[in-house]
């Protein structure tokens, strides 16, 4: 099958890092803003240890890092309203909504297959 | 098909780099088209020409080069991930007064909006490293 014209896809990231210690969590949410401004249909998924960039009251600035929280809240600007946290993980680390600094839907085992599924493209980062 | 590589890792920390270059040696060889690599987060090292590697070692650098300039492949550094590492071209060394410049003169310093134009004009799209 090879794509004649381009078209809108339905993108889906999951993004499976802690916030820091490594580039992966700001990479990811950077491809997420530049997905929504090209207009596709953005999926955004916290899964795994990622689920940690969600925590309230993170305080970075002692290891020279910017605050993602901060740079979450673009995401609301850049009108991504499809934020997903994997339920599964949350609770694996003893985590529930109330520990989250935004608002996020929470998805199911089955629900997070169908997102994965119905996706054009998957991006794990 | 159409293709297209992510590049995520440095040539030589891990080896992400040098199979994503078999990869796409290989696809060159069964006839697929790659429509853009792009090099994205610390992958953007393997567009460092300034590299001076071992003679006993493989010149992932000098390997890239070669494939970027024989297929004619859009190659592409992520602006944000190549500056700050220091992997910069001409006109960014001029506009930032930097005493020199290092990316290879076959690839290009362009937005993530590159790599997004690539998920919808690719049949596949992979992510190495």
């Amino acid at each position: 099958m090879t794509l004649t014209e381009p078209k809108n896809k339905s993108l889906t990231f999951i993004s499976r890092h802690p916030p820091y210690g490594n580039d992966h969590a700001f990479a990811c949410l950077d491809l997420v803003l530049a997905s929504s401004v090209f207009e596709q249909d953005v999926n955004y998924l916290f899964m795994g240890d990622g689920v940690f960039q969600l925590l309230i009251d993170q305080q970075p600035d002692g290891i020279g890092s910017k605050n993602l929280v901060a740079s979450l809240a673009a995401l609301e600007l850049y009108g991504v309203s499809n934020v997903f946290v994997d339920a599964l993980s949350l609770q694996k680390r003893k985590l529930s909504v109330s520990d989250l600094a935004i608002q996020i839907k929470v998805l199911d085992a089955v629900q997070v297959e169908t997102l994965v599924n119905e996706a054009d493209l998957v991006f794990n980062l | 098909m159409k293709f297209t590589i992510v590049v995520h890792s440095a040539p030589y920390s891990s080896q992400g780099a040098h199979t994503a270059l078999k990869f796409c040696q290989s696809l060159i060889g069964e006839g697929h088209e790659i429509y853009r690599l792009f090099f994205f987060r610390a992958g953007v090292n393997n567009l460092n020409n300034l590299a001076v590697v071992a003679q006993d070692e493989l010149n992932i650098q000098l390997q890239w080069d070669g494939l970027i300039q024989e297929n004619n492949i859009d190659a592409i550094a992520c602006v944000t991930s190549a500056l700050k590492r220091g992997v910069i071209d001409e006109q960014e060394s001029q506009r930032y007064e930097k005493a020199s410049f290092n990316l290879t003169e076959n690839a290009t310093i362009a937005g993530l909006g590159q790599l997004v134009d690539a998920t919808l004009n690719s049949d596949r799209l992979l992510n190495f490293g």
